[in-house]
């Protein structure tokens, strides 16, 4: 066992910690959260020249060929600066999807774009059932002539409205099991019939609404094979959801850190408010929690980049890290008192957040059932 | 990062498997009652269960499991990692494990203990020929250690000894006392404390039991009077108890009863196999084992800490913080455990040990019981967040 992270490891997240601190200090997360797009190019293109949407990609298609886990250090750092941009729709919704199983010339064509910051991708899946299981994907593919015809309404969809192209979940075949009747296409966002519109969420994910009327497209979009779309959801999922929680636990490492400091130096009763046993207690309980779920974080991320079976590992990191983000919050607001329930301090940046990424990819709840299920299959067998 | 196990751990996994396989007798898990992270219903804090215990430690000693988180040079194999391993795998079958006299006095005497000393006990302990309780608690000094009155007087040869321990477990069938006394009164709070060995068949000892919650004759009220102790029993320094005290705290955190973690979800799960459309209804079930998987996450949690406190220890770190969380965790977790497997099992979840309608051979109620004594012994919760606070995270003592 090894629980260090390696040497190029360390050297990523202190890069990244850097460039976040000086590029996107919590005034210019502000900004960007005010402004319409919630989108910043200039940023986004200076992420892009540091390489971190290609971090993944392999070198042949315009990126720098790093694993999984590689990207996992990354993301908890930039969970724990909040850094607001459609980085995890493009990468993990985008670009692990089309590196799994998209054709050789869809993968040349589109994966340098996406690795350059060059294009901006997301997944639309969710629809009004809210839930991220096959059997409620509904939303039609029919065949139309020679090609099909999208109809029919996906919500929750990250950064749609910057989004350049939109991979679709649509069900092609109503009769088959759930699992077998997805077809996943690639859609260009300026495509006519696509109409979107933004939810407005705590979160900082921008959810749309993306409403697809008569939307025509060919065989030649459709990435993993016709019926063969779900697989390749589910595969998605795992990193996506691994992801998010790395996200989750880098905010809650923030939050931690910002209340320490403040409670050596804020004062009360003559003495610091961290000299007293219940404000310490919370303090040993945020640590504690954050300490345990980002080991189960890293041990799933780990299993996917050795490609071992993770799904179990998977589901409990990610409820694990949703419901530790949630708890340290909340006690971080605690620690706070009444300046965290300003507009003007940070908190709120984190609180909003955390509720929102751990309701977020079906939940923690849906994670939970899927462990249950393993369980009892497993034990079964 | 790596979170496999090397195959020289695995194949020690498979080792310590067959062997606690082979010697466990055939009823043994009709007469164990150990619930996870408590420190009443231990098999080896009981005198029934001492024969067996004493066999089976020296079975362990032969094999070199009892020294096995040792520095090589004192016969040890120096692996955190196989002692996790280890206690892991015979806490799953609910078997003794640790011992004091393994855990805090091998690795004490190696840390403090004179080359006389490492002589003479180093290879009876490692040889599972010689069993210590611990001196520590008084009855005004829990969590404040500091405060023990009990006191050893110098009388050139030999110390004195006067004074009374509590919540002395397996007293009554050990052989010598792990004892802190205080050998300078006029030390401050913190200081002049000696740690030494006192052997059990001294004049002047006398040990009474004291009947835990669960019923069991775990742990006693030990008083000691006029009793004379030589000082080659000394261990570490005269006056340096406290801190000798400290040394093998970290050792001492591992113990947590991993396995048991694992063996009673195991049973749980199948017992709600078994019960559903019995002693479950149809339309709880989903709750049920929506518990389950939170319970299983939690138990994967303390196996990340598990893990993570042996192999920093095997890389030459003190997991200040991180045993503390690990005991911390695990004992809260005991009660979480016993508390949701109540609620599974409903109103046949009290029902007693020997009651013919009680499930699980009755294991839960006791369980339930125990479950009160991990997050008191050893360092309370309470003590176990000021210290990953304060000497963790640097937060100001007042």
């Amino acid at each position: 066992m090894d629980f260090n992270l390696s040497r190029e490891q360390r050297m990523l997240r202190d890069a990244a910690n850097d460039f976040l601190a000086n590029e996107c200090p919590k005034a210019r997360v502000r900004e960007i959260e005010k402004s319409a797009d919630g989108h910043d190019r200039a940023l986004w293109e200076k992420m892009g020249e540091l390489g971190w949407m290609g971090l993944i990609v392999p070198e042949a298609y315009g990126g720098s060929g790093g694993g999984f886990l590689d990207l996992v250090v990354l993301l908890e750092t930039m969970g724990y600066h909040l850094c607001p941009s459609p980085y995890f729709a493009t990468v993990l919704l985008g670009s692990v999807p089309i590196l799994a199983c998209g054709s050789e010339a869809r993968k040349e064509a589109l994966l340098p774009e996406l690795a350059a910051a060059k294009r901006i991708a997301t997944l639309a899946l969710t629809e009004t059932g809210g839930g991220i299981e096959a059997e409620a994907i509904r939303v039609p593919g029919r065949i139309r002539g020679s090609g099909f015809e999208i109809d029919g309404v996906k919500l929750f969809v990250s950064y749609a409205h910057v989004a350049d192209v939109l991979l679709c979940a649509v069900r092609t075949d109503e009769s088959a099991v759930p699992e077998m009747g997805v077809t996943l296409f690639l859609v260009e966002r300026d495509q006519p019939g696509i109409s979107i519109g933004p939810m407005k969420s705590l979160g900082d994910e921008r959810p749309c609404e993306v409403a697809f009327s008569g939307v025509r497209v060919t065989e030649g979009e459709i990435v993993g094979g016709f019926n063969r779309g779900w697989p390749i959801v589910e595969s998605v999922l795992g990193k996506a959801s691994v992801a998010l929680g790395a996200q989750m636990i880098g905010g809650a490492q923030a939050v931690v850190d910002m209340a320490l400091q403040y409670a050596k130096e804020r004062t009360q009763f003559g003495h610091p408010i961290g000299s007293f046993q219940s404000i310490q207690h919370y303090f040993a309980d945020m640590w504690a929690d954050i300490l345990g779920s980002r080991d189960l974080l890293y041990r799933a991320a780990w299993k996917i980049t050795e490609n071992l079976p993770a799904a179990g590992d998977v589901a409990m990191a990610r409820a694990r890290a949703g419901k530790t983000y949630r708890r340290v919050t909340t006690l971080g607001h605690q620690i706070f008192g009444a300046i965290g329930f300003t507009e003007e301090h940070d908190m709120h940046l984190y609180h909003r957040r955390s509720i929102a990424m751990d309701l977020a990819l079906g939940g923690a709840e849906c994670s939970y059932r899927s462990i249950a299920n393993g369980l009892f299959d497993e034990a079964g067998a | 990062m790596d979170f496999a196990f090397s195959e020289e751990e695995l194949g020690f996994r498979r080792e310590v498997e067959v062997f606690a396989r082979e010697e466990l007798p055939a009823d043994w898990d009709d007469r164990a009652l150990y619930w996870p992270a408590g420190y009443g219903t231990m098999s080896n804090f009981e005198a029934e269960f001492k024969p067996f215990c004493d066999q089976f430690m020296r079975k362990m000693g032969k094999r070199g499991w009892l020294s096995i988180g040792w520095p090589v040079e004192y016969g040890g194999m120096r692996s955190m990692m196989k002692q996790a391993i280890l206690d892991d795998v015979l806490t799953y079958y609910r078997a003794p494990s640790g011992e004091v006299s393994t855990i805090i006095g091998g690795h004490t005497i190696i840390g403090v203990g004179s080359d006389e000393m490492k002589r003479k006990w180093l290879p009876r302990i490692a040889a599972g020929e010689v069993r210590f309780w611990l001196g520590y608690s008084e009855p005004n000094a829990g969590s404040d250690l500091s405060s023990i009155k009990t006191s050893a007087v110098d009388r050139g040869d030999e110390f004195v000894v006067n004074g009374q321990k509590i919540w002395s477990s397996a007293a009554h069938i050990a052989d010598y006392a792990w004892l802190l006394a205080k050998t300078d009164p006029n030390a401050s709070k913190h200081a002049g404390a000696t740690l030494m060995l006192v052997d059990n068949r001294s004049p002047g000892i006398t040990i009474r039991p004291i009947i835990n919650i669960c019923g069991i004759h775990s742990f006693n009220e030990v008083f000691f009077d006029d009793v004379r102790v030589p000082k080659e029993n000394v261990v570490g320094g005269i006056n340096q108890g406290f801190y000798c005290v400290m040394l093998a705290l970290q050792y001492e955190r591992i113990f947590v009863g991993a396995g048991t973690f694992r063996r009673v979800l195991e049973e749980l799960i199948q017992y709600v196999k078994e019960n559903v459309g019995e002693r479950i209804a149809p339309c709880d079930s989903g709750g049920i084992k929506r518990k389950l998987a939170e319970l299983a996450t939690e138990i994967e949690v303390l196996y990340g800490y598990y893990w993570r406190t042996a192999w920093m220890m095997d890389q030459g770190l003190i997991p200040e913080i991180e045993s503390s969380i690990l005991k911390l965790f695990a004992t809260e977790l005991s009660r979480t455990l016993a508390s949701t497997a109540m609620d599974i099992l409903g109103p046949y979840g009290p029902l007693e040990r020997g009651a013919r309608w009680a499930p699980l051979k009755g294991r839960i109620s006791l369980g339930y019981l125990d479950a009160v004594s991990g997050p008191i012994g050893a360092g309370t919760s309470e003590v176990q967040r000021g210290i990953i606070a304060t000497r963790g995270l640097g937060l100001p003592r007042r």
